[in-house]
């Protein structure tokens, strides 16, 4: 395989790779709900978006023919990802949650 | 044609993703093209009433722009999670929304959901707000005008609503 693709597809997955692992650091670390919340839509953004972007280039490649089921992946997951994010949030704060004393502001009341 | 397809564009969309999904034959672009007629038909009850899409360049360029912001806010994102937790300054933003559309709010919301360090948490039931939680908000005021110049004013030109 060409040196230079093998470089990118490389490049692309490790990106990937290390913005899904700070999305994980950021789920442990940070310390209420809505805090940890952020964490999983970064590592579903830029995380998959890295590794799809390798994967595609790849089999583009090997096939000799563009790919696009990845984009597909990327696509439904842009559709649902802020759907559940936002379901998430609604019932924390239906919950009461604890969030953080420093927080400003707060859910309102309905 | 109306009649027969409600939603042009949807129809379009089905026909594409049923074409990547099983890649290209005579059997199957056929096949793709029933369902593309058919299903919008069989749920064209359960749809709101879309907007109509008034500017296609406008739409390419904010996709992009979103794709861009993505991009960054994940970087400045990284470092904030990276770095010590007692920094961020966590907080509720209030949005008012010029958008009176539904679908063109729930793009809003998404696009805002889908770029790091903002999750929109709720609509406020006469679908004048939008809460939204920051990670990390320096300015409310600053924070809240970028968002509607970034986002918002694109949307509403797209849509003219």
């Amino acid at each position: 395989m060409n040196e230079i693709v093998e470089f990118l597809v490389s490049a692309f997955i490790l990106v990937g790779a290390v913005f899904a692992l700070v999305g994980s650091i950021g789920l442990v670390r940070l310390s209420d709900f809505y805090l940890r919340l952020h964490g999983p839509t970064k590592a579903s953004t830029l995380g998959v978006g890295g590794t799809i972007l390798g994967s595609l280039l790849f089999f583009s490649w090997q096939e000799r023919a563009l790919q696009l089921q990845e984009v597909l992946i990327v696509l439904f997951l842009f559709i649902t990802a802020p759907v559940s994010a936002h379901m998430l949030a609604k019932a924390a704060m239906h919950r009461n949650l604890k969030r953080r004393e420093d927080t400003r502001g707060g859910p309102w009341k309905q | 044609m109306s009649r027969v397809l409600p939603f042009p564009l949807l129809s379009l969309f089905l026909w594409a993703t049923w074409m990547l999904l099983n890649g290209f034959s005579w059997g199957h672009a056929l096949l793709g093209l029933v369902l593309a007629v058919v299903l919008p038909l069989g749920t064209q009850s359960f749809w709101p009433n879309v907007p109509r899409l008034r500017n296609f360049p406008k739409l390419v360029r904010f996709v992009l722009v979103v794709h861009w912001d993505i991009l960054t806010a994940n970087m400045a994102v990284a470092i904030l999670i990276l770095g010590p937790p007692r920094r961020l300054r966590p907080g509720f933003v209030e949005l008012p929304l010029d958008l009176t559309d539904e679908f063109a709010i729930t793009l809003l919301a998404s696009t805002i959901s889908l770029t790091p360090g903002t999750v929109s948490a709720d609509v406020s039931e006469d679908r004048r707000t939008l809460l939204i939680h920051a990670l990390d908000v320096d300015d409310q005021d600053a924070m809240i005008r970028q968002i509607k110049q970034r986002y918002e004013r694109p949307l509403k030109e797209i849509f003219e609503c």
